[in-house]
């Protein structure tokens, strides 16, 4: 599990309580490639996310993002700060700052984190906005904007990081219909510009048509894992079928 | 009945002490917002042992009279140690309006934090910042903004109670008045005097405090912002 991942998970283990909802994960992650998370919900996709960037704390395994390796279980404050300034995450619920413009919240970061003066943060804050074309609510606060704007101040933020792993637990799913075209745009876009990302999805579409690579996950195992069309075409496992039946 | 002459009189008397009444109240609520915030970060991150001394300081400062705080702090602390020996009335009036309404006020701004919905925080974190970065930049300021409008009530408390220095021997607004009325032996007067600059001071703060609540409340709905 070294060497060649870009970002890695071995043998992670998390429980809550008295339920086991992470039994053994491993996953690679290359080096600019789009992995799709698939499967049924309740089924540890999210924590699988959120233990990488340590928002949960997993009971066993390590966690990799380039030359940094940490153990999940024993990771100091040290290695956590420092493994989170390796990721980026975009949640479901957006969670943009609510104190904040939506060029605050993308400049934020880069002042607070990375220690970028106030104006090169500005400046490199518009020029994603004018980029992902936003730049005319830059001053918005999240409570005045749409939730595809929001979603996309929300991936915004985390383009800004730069980060060797971006992470996006369900973008598109606390979305009115109308909006989920835009954000999936804007995920694609960040894909094809080579940025290593994890995306938990229930958007087939975009799993089939931009991930380099689907898992498929169920119980908290990895059931099946391979390229989008033989996942979608030839799933190997009765419990990939029965999924992929279900939401196609 | 009430001599009005007397009480006309007496208002330019008892206003020149207005500066010193308020003045007291502001250094209180400054000192016990700065203190309250300490206490309230201390007690939402649950710091070993800073968290529990937080939570005796606040039981204590809540659970006794602040009279009772006053006398200790100008008549008792003095006996125990004698740098307080030179403290005055005023200095005296100010520490235990500021411990007293610190331990309140961290109470009511933690419950202001932990209203913060768990995503700020996640967001926060997510994108790197410390524990501490995560709450200057982010937790506070959104507390903040719904902990102004009760601030307001503290800061009325906090005025009303500087009353009390006077039984510490300060001359304020109520000092004057009781040494006027002495002189005079027209108590009613005096005091009613005194309630009623009192009640102007705090019907202005309430104004100010209706208009802050309107204007979270426009932010909080999503109106046009500052
Ligand atoms: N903070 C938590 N405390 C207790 N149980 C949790 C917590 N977070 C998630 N779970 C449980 O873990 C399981 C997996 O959740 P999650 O990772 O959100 O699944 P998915 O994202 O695949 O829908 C669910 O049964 C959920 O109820
Ligand atoms: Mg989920």
């Amino acid at each position: 599990m070294s060497g060649r991942c870009g970002a890695s998970l071995a043998g992670l283990t998390k429980r809550f309580g008295e339920t086991t909802v992470l039994r053994g994960i491993d996953l690679c992650v290359e080096p600019g490639e789009c992995v799709a998370v698939i499967g049924p919900s309740g089924t540890g996709k999210s924590t699988l996310l959120r233990c990488w960037n340590f928002l949960e704390r997993a009971q066993a395994g390590r966690v990799q993002i380039g030359d940094l390796s940490v153990d999940a279980a024993a990771a100091t404050r040290a290695e956590v700060l420092a493994m989170r300034r390796r990721t980026s995450f975009v949640f479901q619920s957006y969670a943009l700052f609510a104190n904040k413009t939506a060029r605050q919240n993308i400049a934020e970061g880069l002042t607070v984190v990375r220690g970028m003066p106030q104006a090169q943060a500005d400046a490199r804050a518009m020029s994603i906005l004018r980029d992902i074309g936003l730049a005319d609510r830059a001053d918005a606060y999240p409570s005045n904007l749409s939730g595809g704007q929001q979603q996309r101040i929300g991936i915004a933020r985390a383009m800004a990081l730069d980060a060797d792993l971006m992470l996006l637990d369900e973008p598109t799913s606390a979305l009115d219909p109308e909006w989920v075209g835009e954000v999936l745009a804007l995920m694609r876009r960040v894909a094809e510009a080579g940025q290593t990302m994890v995306v938990v999805t229930h958007e087939m579409q975009f799993a089939r048509e931009i991930a380099n690579r689907v898992v498929f996950m169920d119980g908290g195992v990895i059931v099946e894992e391979g390229p989008p069309e033989r996942i979608f075409s030839d799933p190997t496992d009765p419990r990939t079928r029965a999924f992929l039946q279900r939401v196609l | 009945m009430i001599d009005l002459d007397y009480m006309a009189g007496l208002v330019p008397v008892i206003l020149r002490f207005v500066p010193l009444t308020f003045g007291m109240a502001v250094g209180s609520m400054i000192g016990a917002l700065v203190l309250a915030a300490v206490l309230a970060v201390i007690r939402v991150l649950r710091i070993p042992v800073a968290h529990q001394a937080a939570g005796v300081f606040i039981s204590f400062f809540r659970g006794t009279p602040l009279l009772v705080q006053l006398f200790l702090f100008y008549y008792g602390l003095p006996q125990a140690i004698p740098a307080f020996v030179a403290i005055d009335g005023v200095t005296a009036a100010m520490l235990g309006l500021t411990l007293h309404f610190a331990a309140y006020m961290a109470e009511s701004l933690r419950g202001a934090i932990l209203g913060v919905a768990r995503d700020q925080w996640e967001a926060a974190r997510a994108v790197g910042m410390t524990e501490g970065q995560t709450m200057r930049r982010i937790i506070l300021p959104q507390a903040a903004r719904v902990f102004a409008p009760t601030m307001v009530n503290y800061f009325v408390d906090i005025l009303k109670s500087t009353s009390l220095a006077f039984t510490l021997g300060v001359t304020e607004m109520m000092g004057a008045a009781q040494k006027e009325a002495a002189g005079s032996f027209r108590y009613l007067e005096s005091f009613l005097v005194v309630a009623i600059i009192y009640w102007i001071m705090v019907e202005v703060l309430s104004r100010v405090q209706a208009w802050l609540e309107r204007r979270t409340e426009r932010r909080a709905t999503g109106g046009t912002r500052a």
